[in-house]
């Protein structure tokens, strides 16, 4: 086995790419970052880890724009992510330029997924460490539309989804609770979601949203504060009205 | 014969530009927008050769748009205009574009600031500057009549002066002029002045 896990553009006997597992293994060790997609809305929910006395949080933005109708949040490793989101923001004002339309959201998540695959069918070179959350609005129908691409180059579309620490939980959280939503439900959704497996707490979770006429907008730490305590006191309340009948039999 | 001028009032810059599209003899359009709005506080007004006046104004905007992308502030109009003249000089000892710009800014700390730059990649900070033949008189008109501190109203009283003087006194005058304004609530169109009207193309019945 050991044999096979050098170069990446070698197969395993049984068909791995024994590299590209492992960057699959960086994003798993990387902060959880969840996606939901409203009808009129979509949300990107990043985790925070405990920021350093001393660092200035402001300049580590986890969620960024590629373009006005775009945006991209990550799990894996932050230094590949800065390459990767640098040449997919030149290639949205490239295709503006050539095409004089902005792209969609597929395109550029074909884009960034192509990049990704291109590292790992070369030789000298180590495949990406990180999964992409895209969100986006078509630019001429508006409809909405959230993607994951992997170290692998593999993209698809999805109604909500996780990655990062802990993604499998939040997965499976999102497939029991997702329903059609819009607005603030959505961001109170994914806002659940993460909390499932982050410390609860404002400065604990990076969240933003994006809609059709504002693009996208960064919460403050104070409005994330207010929607997680609503969420505790909904919690708390469905708590207490489970447990209210049973008081009664006594 | 195309013309080309722009004006920095008090707290405002002004670029207005004719909007003819013309192909030796023909008249392809009377209402031609040459200048391009580079992002939310920049105009940037272009004369010269067609296909390259489009081709360079664009390459110009989306590497504004992109610079903010990156860095998540806006260029300043200084660094916007010494971006474009870079991008000038380099090409013009290979494949030169046939360009004149007038690149009309405001920026929060600064304020109003208006930048000549010609085709073969010289720079002019300045408060009026104007390019072609209609220069010869927008820039008589400015000389007689330009004040650092100018409202809008007196601003505009002196673009329309200019254009009076263009097109009374060129040989083969543009019918049309677009004016446009950048302040500090943005950059956008001011004011059309049209003498010949495009007939409005008639369906097939």
């Amino acid at each position: 086995m050991a044999r096979y896990d050098r170069a990446i553009t070698v197969f395993s006997p049984d068909g791995h790419l024994f590299q590209v597992e492992y960057a699959l293994e960086a994003v798993r060790k990387g902060n959880a970052a969840v996606g939901v997609r409203g009808t009129d809305t979509i949300v990107l929910a990043v985790e925070k880890k405990s920021t350093p006395k001393l660092q200035d949080s402001r300049s580590v933005r986890k969620i960024v724009n590629l373009d006005d109708h775009i945006a991209l949040a990550c799990a894996g490793l932050k230094a590949d992510a800065r390459v990767l989101i640098n040449r997919a923001r030149i290639e949205c004002q490239s295709y503006k330029l050539t095409i004089e339309d902005p792209v969609t959201v597929e395109y550029i998540t074909r884009y960034i997924a192509g990049l990704q695959q291109k590292y790992t069918q070369s030789g000298g070179v180590r495949p990406f460490g990180l999964s992409t959350l895209i969100i986006g609005f078509d630019p001429h129908t508006g409809t909405p539309s959230l993607y994951q691409t992997d170290p692998s180059g593999t993209f698809s579309a999805w109604k909500a989804n996780a990655t990062g620490r802990n993604s499998n939980s939040i997965r499976e959280f999102l497939e029991k609770n997702y329903k059609e939503t819009s607005g603030q439900e959505t961001v109170k959704l994914a806002i659940r979601a993460l909390l499932e497996v982050v410390e609860s707490g404002g400065k604990n979770i990076e969240v933003a949203v994006m809609t059709k006429e504002h693009g996208l907008r960064q919460l403050e730490e104070a409005e994330i504060d207010a929607i997680v305590a609503d969420i505790e006191a909904e919690k708390a309340a469905a708590e207490a009205a489970k447990k209210a009948p049973s008081t009664k039999e006594t | 014969m195309e013309s080309v001028f722009g004006l920095v009032g008090k707290d405002f810059g002004i670029v207005a530009a004719d909007t003819s599209a013309v192909h030796s003899i023909l008249v392809h359009k009377t209402n031609e927008d040459k200048i391009m709005v580079l992002d939310s506080h920049k105009l940037m007004g272009a004369s010269g050769e067609t296909g390259d006046r489009a081709q360079f104004t664009e390459y110009i905007q989306k590497n504004v748009s992109l610079y903010q992308f990156r860095n998540g502030i806006p260029l300043t109009t200084a660094a916007a205009a010494n971006f474009t003249r870079g991008e000038l000089a380099t090409a013009l000892r290979k494949n030169p574009y046939m360009v004149n710009i007038i690149l009309a800014g405001y920026d929060k700390e600064t304020g109003p600031s208006l930048y000549f730059i010609d085709y073969i990649a010289s720079l002019h900070k300045l408060d009026k500057a104007a390019f072609g033949y209609g220069s010869y008189f927008a820039l008589s008109m400015m000389d007689r009549h330009y004040r650092r501190d100018m409202t809008v109203e007196e601003a505009i009283e002196l673009v329309d002066k200019c254009i009076m003087e263009i097109r009374s006194r060129l040989v083969i005058a543009p019918p049309n002029f677009l004016i446009k304004i950048v302040d500090k609530d943005g950059a956008r169109e001011f004011a059309w002045r049209e003498s010949i009207k495009d007939a409005p193309v008639s369906t097939a019945a």
